[in-house]
């Protein structure tokens, strides 16, 4: 019980203690990173229909994120990913980028384990939950949809 | 030309709202992605995405909330095509391509790179 | 309170030989020109981190060895340990030199822990050369803690940096050098902090702990020492153990400081400073045992911390514990 007391005082102490950091600059990079990934998929995906007017707007979309993948994954191989990332946080964890690079990133460091064990088991170490969260909501709101068109 | 401001200025904005989710409670990128995922679902499950995608286009569908989207929306329309078959295959179906190309483009590039050091 | 467990040696062993070696971001740090090898890149010639981490302690060992101008064979013991899981760099270096080898493991206080053990060893006449050594490698602990090297996240502002390098002595009776006159075997203290990105915090009222019991079983005050010195509690770390022991009505001075707050310099955005069982040990076998040789430090309290977590453990919630262990050098 007066560990308990003392784990609380102790606890909020240290959070009064830790060192304020100014949040604008991550902010402003964040905005700017992320503003920027978002324009250079608009620019990909507007240059793609101008190059090739038969595709439909749903492939262009799907060229646009497969190629902003391909690039985070280079940029991922070529550890100039993690450098934006420390910079820009948000800024590119959110857009698509961010997801294909917490893909390629365990499975670049888990390479010394061999292609099975260390590239394929590691590689959804982190963006594991993304797929699954994705694929059960997804289910559940197909579901809630059937259920609806029943009626 | 004003199009591509809307773009930057959403886009940016999202991801900002990532980061502040990242400095105020400190938590870690896979969550940040699946919150962000999951927030797209939402949207477009009660047909809300569409509304601001049509003006916001590659500013909230670059960001991992058209992701989430693309999920729902898969799901949806393959109920209607295929019943409760759809509930099961329309999301990963809509998104095989983004998955695909991920792992694909992940496997070769740790074929050929190696982990840097951080400086 | 509960208090930790002084040995006052009788015999005194003496640390005839300290040798240590850093990767090259270290090098560029404060201690940069007092270390005995800078490496010229993290993979120090090996293809993968944990193979240059045992790399790295090889060379720690065959080093000292040689400073100490004695051969392998003259080494009774070696006790060392590391970071990685079931401590697999040092194990697999001690396998390589064919010694009788003590593995040991107190996370970042791992050199303390090693040269306690190795000193009372010494001290009852067991042995006659004891090697300590201990190493960590920024790389290695990245990916066992924390996440892959390429992953674009951020690093929060109480967290510290795994220092690159590794370093060891030799304890003996015979020969020259600053002598261990005892040491302070610490308990194991958990004040509840559950942020594994703020080890400085955890482990401070551990080093609260043993000081106090160090400076109870022997009489003596922070006065009596030329320096203080905790392991890595990093900047905040430290700010928090000063305002602990202030409470305990004991005001840690000028002669108090920490190795992680030091290591780095400010340009080089380790934002608390350096971390790991390094850490401590290649400061002591460098810029401390340097400054003892130049008769500067007459007696010298070395207590680095360790957080005795996994990464199982701070997943299953559970809180971070800390452990300190003492040592007194005195020329």
């Amino acid at each position: 019980m007066e560990n308990k007391q003392r784990n609380l005082a102790y606890n909020n102490y240290v959070k009064e203690k830790i060192p304020k950091t100014k949040a604008w600059p991550s902010l402003f990079y964040s905005f700017l990173v992320g503003g920027a990934i978002c324009l250079l998929g608009q620019g990909i995906n507007d240059l793609l229909l101008l190059a090739m007017p038969n595709i439909s707007q749903q492939s262009a979309w799907g060229y646009t994120l497969i190629i902003l993948i391909f690039v985070a994954s280079l940029l991922t191989g070529l550890g100039v990913y993690d450098q934006i990332g420390k910079v820009a946080g948000g800024g590119s964890i959110v857009p698509i980028t961010g997801f294909s690079n917490s893909i390629a990133s365990p499975s670049i460091e888990f390479k010394s384990e061999g292609i099975v064990y260390g590239i394929c088991v590691k590689m959804f170490s982190i963006a594991g939950p993304v797929i699954v969260f994705g694929t059960v909501a997804s289910a559940g709101v197909g579901l809630i949809y059937w259920i609806i068109s029943l009626f | 030309m004003l199009d591509y401001l809307w773009v930057f200025l959403i886009g940016g904005l999202i991801c900002m709202i990532g980061e502040v989710l990242i400095i105020t409670t400190n938590i870690t990128s896979a969550r940040i992605l699946v919150t962000f995922e999951l927030l797209g679902v939402f949207l477009q499950a009660v047909g809300l995405f569409d509304p601001i995608s049509a003006f916001a286009k590659a500013g909230i569908n670059v960001p991992i909330v058209g992701f989430g989207a693309s999920l729902a929306k898969g799901a949806i329309g393959a109920v209607k095509t295929y019943g409760l078959l759809g509930v099961f295959t329309g999301g990963l179906a809509a998104t095989a391509g983004g998955i695909a190309a991920a792992v694909v483009f992940a496997f070769v590039f740790a074929l050929i790179f190696k982990s840097h050091t951080k400086k | 309170m509960e208090f930790g467990k002084t040995i006052v040696l009788k015999n005194q062993p003496k640390i005839i030989g300290h040798y240590s070696i850093v990767g090259p971001k270290e090098g560029k740090g404060n201690f940069g020109e007092f270390f005995d090898y800078v490496m010229k890149n993290d993979c120090f010639g090996e293809n993968t981190f944990e193979k240059a981490e045992r790399k790295m302690l090889e060379a720690a060992i065959m080093g000292v060895v040689q400073k100490a101008k004695m051969t392998i064979k003259n080494v009774d013991v070696m006790v060392a340990g590391d970071l990685l899981n079931q401590i697999i760099s040092s194990s697999y270096a001690a396998r390589a030199f064919e010694i009788p080898f003590l593995g040991v493991y107190g996370a970042c206080s791992t050199m303390a822990e090693s040269m306690a053990v190795a000193s009372v060893l010494v001290d009852g006449g067991y042995c006659r050369n004891v090697l300590c050594c201990t190493g960590s490698h920024f790389s290695t602990a990245e990916r066992q803690y924390r996440f892959p090297l390429e992953l674009g996240n951020q690093r929060p502002p109480t967290s510290q940096w795994t220092v690159t390098g590794a370093g060891s002595c030799i304890l003996s009776l015979e020969g020259k050098g600053p002598r261990v006159t005892s040491v302070t075997f610490g308990k194991v203290v958990d004040w509840g902090v559950n942020d594994v990105n703020n080890m400085g915090a955890a482990m401070a009222p551990a080093a609260r702990n043993t000081m106090l019991s160090h400076f109870r079983n022997t009489n003596t005050s922070p006065k009596d020492y030329d320096l203080i010195l905790t392991g890595d509690l990093g900047k905040l770390g430290s700010e928090i153990l000063v305002d602990l022991m202030d409470e305990e009505g004991v005001s840690l001075g000028l002669n108090y400081n920490d190795c992680g707050q030091m290591y780095f310099k400010r340009e080089q955005n380790t934002l608390c400073g350096g971390s790991g069982a390094g850490c401590c040990a290649t400061v002591f076998n460098s810029y401390i045992m340097k400054k003892f040789e130049k008769g500067e430090y007459k007696k010298v309290l070395f207590l680095p911390t360790g957080a005795l977590l996994s990464t199982t453990s701070s997943q299953q919630g559970d809180t971070v514990p800390g452990v300190c262990h003492a040592i007194v050098i005195e020329n």
